[in-house]
């Protein structure tokens, strides 16, 4: 392997380190070869790969309708931003008008899936540093979400939920009711977290001034999602280029200001408020009506469209070429945790391996988004 | 009967063959205790059930992991040094029955007891230090390897303040005997009362928490740092070994905070304590140490390597080496 002898004709006294694929810091199945001088990590090599099962060129083979379920699956953890994605671009390059209530239904459960994917990445980087509870305190949260969107979507977590004009079920009371105590719970669960977890001292020490990504560094790299913002750069698709109903909704871009791992995970904290703010809107003026649109055409135009979502970790952008016919000719995916990943490089040489350990989980990466 | 007793009575080396049986045998019902305990606890602080399906409330789980893990096979690495690798494990676990032979769990109920029994005991508790040292050094393994010499770092750091203020108590009582200390706080006040020896109390709990290799010290088998450090290759009962030693290690920790501070045998407010009532004593003092430890562990995260070393040569040491000569001053001056 190229990076292999790259390490070895360095300095005798540092030695290679195989990270991953199956350690348990590398969530999924990342593999990084560390050269190491002593505990410090002085060359990071990212491997991609293991996870590879060419969604891109799936896409290529099959009717556009045929890929609703591969949407899911790239970001398991927070799969409704990728369903979004993916039907919104079809409905602008057909120029298909959404029904209101439907728009209202992807926001609310966009936003819940976001809240699932923080939950579940605070639990992780927890997790990293070495505290075995609260990731199950998460989880406990994160179960009221899963069940309530599990009535109306019919799974748990690689969701295919959003078609194209619509989504494919109208919710109901119970889930409403659901969401609503969710809500009322969730808010009080937020503040016991941060007494717990976030006021830790062992906590502060292990996150504070550890991973700094700086603004001109970020923006180098084209990192996104709480990434970009802990930075202290307010830049949010929701906000920027609101797509969807988001502009309806009054809510807040948090940002950090060191841009180090505490500012990432106080972020997603944040984020998480803000989310169960927009739901709560979204609950209160929730239109009525039909929510799927009956679609008049079924192929493909010729030309190019693209169409960009928020995610829990970042941009998502589908760009699609339509040569006339049903089967795209080509689809490209621009997934966050990949820019993120990149950044780790810069971020992290030179670190003790157990800080490493604590920024890489404070990027939350999820693999399989990476290597699709 | 009566021929049998004196038989036992007559033959020394027998009589030391029961003992260390019977010692063998507490250490592996504590480990069998504990490891219930821990998990139920575990459960209990995240919210979820632990083990259920073995008995009532799954009390004979921990005895069927036993079972099943003395049927596992111990798998030796490739380019493995396999005397080494073989040595570590027993090499961890025999220091942990020798203590325990001095132990005096009450006035009369011990294996034997030594004049220089609290000298005897740091004695055999460094040997872990080795034990661990060989397990990741045989393992071939860079990640045993790692936990390893974490490991040696943090001992020998983590032992200095534990000598310290252990000292401060045998200053006090004058003796390195277990016995003597454990009947010098026979009266109301147990050492802890003391303020220079709650110091030294504390000292030694965080101390003894960071010689246990237990959380938020675990840093020689940091899970998301180093998979499982020095035992990433252990399997089988050898893995076993390792964990029955690690529960052992504590016990003896929490039993060593009982006799030096904690009043050893004695019941509280000078409540009769006969052989046997001494031994209940003695018993539930070290678990609810034991249990604090545990509720430690589930609470808090890892600290970091340099973070630990900090904490040992910064705060600890000083504080315990001025404890010590508060100490000294006191004793010469009442």
């Amino acid at each position: 392997m190229a990076t292999m002898t790259k390490f070895q004709t360095n300095d005798k006294h540092r030695f290679l380190l195989n990270m991953g694929p199956q350690h348990p810091a590398t969530h999924g199945v990342l593999r990084v070869i560390l050269e190491m001088d002593g505990e410090y990590a002085m060359g990071i090599d990212p491997v991609l790969g293991y996870g590879h099962r060419m969604q891109e060129k799936m896409a290529e083979s099959r009717v556009w309708q045929g890929f609703y379920p591969n949407t899911g699956r790239m970001d398991y953890v927070g799969a409704m931003p990728f369903n979004h994605g993916y039907v919104a671009l079809i409905e602008r390059m057909a120029g298909i008008e959404v029904p209101e209530r439907a728009e209202y239904i992807r926001v609310i459960t966009s936003e819940m899936n976001r809240i699932s994917s923080h939950l579940l990445g605070i639990g992780a980087y927890v997790l990293d540093l070495g505290a075995f509870t609260p990731i199950l305190y998460a989880f406990d949260d994160r179960e009221d979400i899963l069940d309530a969107l599990e009535d109306i979507t019919g799974s748990r977590l690689t969701y295919c939920y959003y078609r194209v004009g619509g989504v494919l079920k109208d919710i109901d009371d119970t889930f409403i009711k659901r969401t609503r105590a969710f809500i009322a719970n969730f808010r009080k669960r937020i503040p016991m977290f941060n007494d717990l977890v976030t006021g830790n001292i062992i906590f502060i020490k292990r996150t504070e001034g550890v991973g700094i990504i700086t603004a001109d560094m970020a923006r180098r790299y084209g990192a996104t999602g709480p990434t970009l913002r802990g930075s202290g750069i307010p830049y949010d698709i929701r906000k920027s280029e609101p797509y969807s109903v988001y502009s309806h909704f009054d809510f807040d871009i948090p940002t950090g200001k060191n841009g180090d791992s505490l500012d990432r995970y106080n972020v997603r904290i944040m984020e998480m408020e803000q989310s169960l703010r927009i739901i709560e809107q979204a609950l209160d003026k929730l239109p009525e009506g039909p929510v799927l649109a009956k679609p008049k055409k079924t192929k493909l135009q010729e030309g190019d469209c693209s169409f960009s979502v928020e995610t829990a970790r970042g941009v998502l952008t589908y760009y699609l070429v339509g040569d006339g016919s049903e089967v795209p000719y080509k689809l490209k995916i621009r997934v966050p945790s990949f820019s993120n990943l990149s950044l780790m490089e810069e971020m992290c040489t030179g670190m003790l391996i157990a800080d490493l350990v604590s920024a890489m989980g404070s990027l939350d990466l999820v693999i399989p988004e990476i290597d699709r | 009967m009566q021929q049998i007793i004196d038989m036992i009575q007559t033959y020394s080396l027998l009589r030391m063959l029961i003992a260390f049986l019977i010692l063998i045998a507490i250490v592996f019902a504590n480990a069998i205790v504990m490891g219930y305990l821990e998990r139920k606890i575990a459960a209990r602080i995240q919210r979820r059930w632990g083990p259920m399906e073995i008995g009532v409330q799954g009390w004979l789980q921990m005895i069927l992991d036993g079972v099943k893990i003395l049927g596992k096979q111990l798998i030796v690495p490739k380019d493995a040094d396999r005397f080494l690798f073989r040595l570590a494990p027993l090499l961890c676990f025999t220091p942990v029955i020798m203590i325990f032979a001095v132990l005096p769990f009450s006035s009369s109920l011990y294996g034997i007891n030594l004049n220089i029994g609290l000298i005897y005991i740091i004695a055999m508790a460094s040997i872990n230090v080795f034990a661990i040292l060989i397990a990741g050094w045989s393992s071939n393994n860079k990640y045993s390897m790692f936990g390893a010499m974490r490991a040696v770092a943090q001992n020998i750091a983590y032992e200095i303040p534990i000598l310290l203020s252990l000292l401060a108590v045998v200053l006090t009582t004058a003796s390195f005997d277990l016995q003597k200390i454990v009947e010098a706080q026979s009266g109301l006040l147990w050492f802890v009362v003391y303020p220079n020896l709650f110091v030294a109390f504390v000292i030694y709990l965080i101390a003894g928490c960071a010689e246990t290799n237990r959380a938020p010290f675990d840093l020689p088998e940091a899970e998301s740092e180093l998979t499982a450090g020095f035992h990433t290759e252990y399997s089988g009962f050898a893995f076993g070994l390792f964990a029955i030693a690690e529960y052992g290690n504590l016990f003896i920790m929490a039993s060593i905070a009982t006799i030096m501070f904690l009043g050893g045998w004695n019941g509280p407010f000078g409540l009769a304590s006969g052989p046997l009532m001494g031994a209940v004593w003695f018993m539930l003092k070290v678990f609810i140490l034991m249990l604090v430890m545990i509720w430690v562990r589930w609470t808090y995260p890892r600290v970091r390597f340099d973070q630990l070393m900090n904490l040992a040569w910064k705060y600890l040491i000083p504080f315990s080496l001025v404890n010590l000569l508060i100490t000294a001053f006191l004793v010469k001056m009442i």
